[in-house]
């Protein structure tokens, strides 16, 4: 390696495993620190919308969680392609790290959104062609985590949800469009989400802020349960003295 | 390996399995008699209104369809699997993407087609037209295969598993909500007086697009539930 540093060496859980326990914290702070100068940008410097009053001030939340949604699948099924051209075990790990925080930010995004909605629109749900593709892709990510649930052998069960992850992340622009197209024949846009095109700065930059910190938050969650899935999996092994983790501690004196 | 080789082992399986579903004909009249009665159903629970059952008709006969085709992917692979059949097919030197797609033809000539020459006769219980029936039909005929296909995948990928026939259901449904929207949005549409002709096509590009990523995908899971 040209730059002397042999990336491909973390491709092994062994590696992985005390890197990713050094990384948590830093990303855990980032993730704090900008989430806290985001919320308090959107919630006290961004100025109020002149149409939709205080209750747009949600979007902080809710725009970087529906971005982070369909973000982290996109990753997960590249973790999962990797992991199928490679067979490197450390890709479906991370493929199932991934899993859980999409599907929670998909639900925070939902959520928030039938929060914003009852003010705006009059309704908490509304069969708008995002809301509808939002809540598919929830349901991809349930099918991801029941399909690796539901087989009980580790390799097929990565393999298999791997498999499924990347149809269906084929299958997510194709429901986008159509549910935008059903949407629009039935009905024609009554509600449209392009209230404001013109955004101020501050409401941007608070909107990226949380985008950011979202994206550190969900680093440091991911790899802090990639290392839970390799504790499970490896069935204990002893790798840095320093780093084994409590739960490790117990089950070896419990033996 | 020559072409005419690998169609003798595609053609070869849809006869088989074609023979296979003649000896057990009660098996495909199964999933016909759910698609009438789940549709029955409707106007039972809805009321009797021609008017309120001309506007939930199409997304009715489609949704009942889409269930009946789901029921019936539990047949696609499962005995094969069990007696061993599946594992000679993965070794056999013709690729096995090409023989899941003669599979799942047999299985959609089965399962999905009766549905298709069916549907007039419950479209007219819902009070559709003329016209409309016709777009029915064709929307159906686009549909079904694209259903199969998509299916087939879901159906390889639990082979084996406990509670498989629940956790297809889960996987496989959001996979259909596409072809679910065009499909009945070509019969609406055309009841509209629109014209059903642009959902048609798109129903059209979504069994293209099916027919030519399914089988891959099919193959892979089915290699990964035998190794």
């Amino acid at each position: 390696m040209s730059i002397g540093i042999n990336w491909l060496k973390y491709s092994s859980p062994q590696a992985f495993y005390p890197l990713a326990g050094r990384l948590i914290p830093w990303f855990a702070c980032a993730a704090v620190a900008l989430m806290g100068v985001g919320l308090y940008m959107g919630f006290f410097v961004a100025p109020t919308d002149f149409q939709q009053g205080e209750a747009y001030r949600i979007i902080f939340v809710h725009v970087p969680a529906a971005w982070m949604s369909m973000f982290l699948y996109v990753v997960m099924a590249v973790w999962a392609g990797i992991g199928m051209g490679l067979n490197a075990r450390l890709s479906f790990m991370m493929a199932q790290a991934i899993a859980p925080t999409g599907a929670m930010f998909t639900f925070l995004a939902l959520l928030t959104g039938a929060m914003w909605g009852k003010p705006t629109w009059g309704a908490w749900w509304v069969w708008d062609a995002r809301l509808t593709s939002e809540l598919i892709l929830l349901f991809q990510y349930a099918g991801v985590m029941l399909l690796r649930t539901s087989i009980d052998d580790v390799r097929r069960a990565d393999r298999a949800s791997a498999v499924f992850a990347l149809v269906g992340v084929v299958n997510v622009p194709i429901i986008y469009f159509s549910v935008q197209w059903w949407n629009t024949l039935h009905q024609g846009a009554s509600v449209s989400m392009a209230t404001g095109s013109k955004m101020a700065s501050t409401m941007l930059t608070a909107m990226l802020l949380m985008t950011v910190a979202f994206w550190l938050y969900s680093i440091a969650v991911i790899l802090a349960r990639v290392r839970c899935v390799m504790i499970e999996r490896e069935s204990l092994p002893v790798w840095n003295d320093d780093e084994k983790p409590a739960v490790i501690q117990e089950v070896v004196e419990a033996r | 390996m020559s072409g005419s080789s690998m169609w003798e082992a595609v053609s070869g399986i849809i006869r088989r399995d074609l023979l296979l579903a003649m000896r057990r004909r009660s098996d495909a009249a199964m999933s016909v008699f759910f698609l009438v009665i789940v549709v029955s159903l409707f106007p039972l629970g809805v009321g009797p209104e021609p008017a309120v059952l001309r506007i939930i008709g199409p997304g009715v006969l489609w949704v009942a369809a889409l269930l009946a085709c789901l029921l019936s992917l539990g047949r696609v692979f499962t005995a094969d699997y069990l007696d061993g059949v599946l594992e000679q097919m993965v070794l056999i030197p013709q690729p096995l993407a090409l023989l899941v797609g003669g599979k799942v033809l047999a299985h959609w000539v089965i399962s999905g087609f009766p549905i298709v020459l069916l549907s007039p006769l419950l479209g007219l219980q819902f009070g559709l037209s003329g016209e409309s029936l016709g777009v029915l039909v064709m929307s159906l005929l686009l549909g079904t295969p694209t259903l199969s296909m998509i299916g087939a995948i879901g159906a390889a990928l639990v082979l084996g598993v406990r509670g498989s026939g629940l956790l297809v259901a889960l996987l496989v449904l959001p996979l259909y909500v596409p072809v679910l929207i065009f499909g009945a949005g070509a019969v609406t549409s055309s009841m509209a007086g629109i014209g059903g002709e642009a959902n048609l096509s798109l129903l059209g590009a979504c069994l293209v697009l099916s027919l030519f990523l399914a089988p891959w995908a099919t193959a892979a899971a089915l290699r990964i539930a035998l190794e």
